[in-house]
């Protein structure tokens, strides 16, 4: 097992908002605290879509190639927080080649942590790897 | 309420043809700081194969999340959407989005289950060009928080 390099990004509340305008997501626990707290959450939270999007950067850098995702999966075990700050939060991403399948494709299993906790889990990319 | 188990293997028609943007391609690369040239420029692009600029991975869900209101807002499903979580997510290619592409989505409800009060649904979409190429396959599991 192969260990890569550790991908960390910095999430802000500016990020969120340029990510709800790109992707369309305009779900309210993504922008407003006090509609956030409405529904039980401790404040705004990054969009699942948005931290699988960061996973997806990691894949690409340790693939090589930004068009190597073959099948990507991931499950959404804990909300990522952001607060209303100018330092916002980190995600930090850690991938480890599990080995090559049948078809000559690579897997990486990926863990994503947020304050140490994880915040994907059974999160997993089949790539084709350009270089090591 | 409970999800109707008997939606299962249910198909909805096709969606209106989505038309890919280079600047919205762009715009979403950005957005997630994805700084790689074959997002942003058509000539990387050209000279890596591909008619112009290419899609980031997670790209699709902003045709399929759209797509797939097809289902939650089935008034004879009756899906909560306020209590709607995003569970797990999978996208399995068969070539990346490339602007220029004419997209259309078939959305099919894979599994619905109850467990813990809580209501699962996965479905699929199925995204192809409007000539019938196939694209990206994408599962989205959803759950829906039981009441109280």
């Amino acid at each position: 097992m192969e260990e890569l390099a550790v991908q960390t990004y910095r999430v802000t509340r500016a990020d969120l908002v340029r990510y709800a305008g790109a992707s369309g997501d305009f779900n309210v626990i993504h922008w407003s605290d006090r509609l956030a707290a409405k529904v039980g959450l401790p404040g705004v939270i990054a969009h699942g879509m948005f931290t699988m999007a960061l996973a997806g950067r990691a894949v690409a850098a340790w693939a090589g190639a930004a068009d190597a995702v073959v099948d990507f999966n991931v499950r959404f075990s804990r909300p990522v927080p952001v607060p209303d700050d100018d330092e916002g939060t980190e995600v930090e991403f850690r991938g480890v080649i599990k080995g090559v399948t049948e078809d000559g494709l690579t897997q990486i299993d990926i863990t994503a942590t947020c304050h140490g906790e994880k915040v994907l889990s059974q999160a997993r990319a089949i790539v084709r790897r350009q270089h090591a | 309420m409970p999800l109707d188990p008997s939606f299962v293997g249910r198909t909805y028609p096709p969606t209106a043809p989505y038309q890919v943007g280079r600047e919205k391609i762009r715009e979403f690369a950005k957005a997630i700081g994805a700084a790689d040239p074959l997002h942003h420029d058509p000539e990387v692009a050209q000279a890596a194969g591909y008619a112009d600029v290419v899609a980031p991975p997670t790209f699709p869900v902003v045709l399929t999340m759209a797509a797939s209101r097809q289902i939650v807002d089935d008034p004879e499903l009756g899906v909560d959407y306020s209590r709607v979580v995003h569970g797990d997510q999978r996208f399995a290619y068969q070539r990346p989005v490339v602007a220029g592409d004419e997209l259309v989505c078939v959305n099919t409800v894979e599994d619905i289950m109850s467990r813990g009060g809580h209501g699962f649904m996965t479905t699929r979409t199925d995204v192809s060009t409007s000539a019938g190429e196939p694209v990206v396959s994408v599962w989205s599991k959803l759950v829906v928080r039981g009441e109280g």
